[in-house]
């Protein structure tokens, strides 16, 4: 069974690779290359695989899910620019992408136990973009 | 890995109705849907692509060329038509939304290599809402 909850956060980012000139940074990322930054209110839904509890009834305590997705990932990246106060933002470009395999590191070890694991984090950078990660397993297909 | 996915719209007009089949079967079968002449919805699509992130650039795909891919393949022939009289693939094929999943996935797969050469990503799903409850999905391996 899988079960998934949504937390959001409001955060400005650019999307600029240190290690390239302005003009390929220009080329790549376009608007979102914009030097002095610019925002998103970001969606991110957590989503946990795992069997119900015989005695709960329940594969995480939702309201535990809910401090644990405050704490790590709303705490954090609330209201902040992320290149700038988000690590590993300042060395690793905020993409989509670059955002959920954070959000996956961040929040993989307080929720995999023996009954339960850390399935898909979706991250909407907008409601028509969205990136689901699933953990580093390679691409094979 | 990563599937990333982005979501598009367009308007278009359809009706169904199998010719093979009487009139009568043909309003019994699809009802509403067989209204002589035809209507319309606004289909709201998902395409979705999976991959790893590119070292460098820190994304799956560039959505500017994704973006190019379906405006020509799908967006630019099918916003503002008439599916049955104005897209070939209709011609004899009834425009239900499980066919014009296949037909979108099709247009999408046969051309992807012109926008991504490379190994990475790949087309993985699409997805289309003919009205905010009815929603087809269809995988891209599942099209030959």
């Amino acid at each position: 069974m899988v079960i998934t909850r949504k937390v959001e956060f409001s955060a400005s980012h650019i999307c600029r690779n240190p290690q390239l000139s302005d003009e390929e940074n220009r080329e790549l990322f376009g608007l979102a290359a914009n030097p002095h930054g610019h925002g998103h209110n970001y969606v991110v839904e957590v989503s946990l695989q795992g069997d119900p509890h015989p005695l709960t009834g329940m594969v995480l305590d939702l309201k535990e899910l809910k401090e644990i997705l405050n704490r790590e990932i709303v705490a954090p990246y609330d209201h902040r620019f992320l290149n700038y106060e988000v690590p590993p933002f300042d060395k690793v470009v905020p993409t989509t992408e670059n955002i959920a395999r954070d959000i996956w590191q961040r929040l993989e070890p307080h929720l995999t136990s023996a009954d339960r694991h850390l399935y898909s984090v979706r991250v909407y950078e907008t409601p028509d973009l969205y990136v689901d990660y699933y953990g580093e397993q390679p691409c094979t297909t | 890995m990563y599937h990333i996915t982005r979501r598009y719209g367009f308007a278009a007009s359809h009706r169904l109705h199998a010719r093979q089949l009487g009139a009568e079967e043909n309003r019994r079968l699809y009802g509403k849907c067989n209204n002589p002449y035809g209507h319309g919805h606004n289909y709201v699509i998902e395409v979705s692509a999976r991959g790893p992130a590119d070292e460098r650039t820190g994304r799956v795909l560039d959505t500017g060329r994704l973006d190019q891919l379906v405006r020509n393949q799908v967006l630019t022939p099918f916003d503002h038509r008439n599916l049955n009289a104005e897209v070939g693939a209709f011609h004899d094929v009834v425009p239900t939304s499980e066919n014009l999943a296949i037909e979108i996935c099709r247009r999408l797969k046969t051309n992807w290599s012109t926008v991504f050469p490379g190994e990475w990503p790949k087309l993985h799903k699409i997805r289309i809402a003919e009205t905010e409850r009815n929603i087809f999905e269809i995988e891209a391996d599942e099209i030959q």
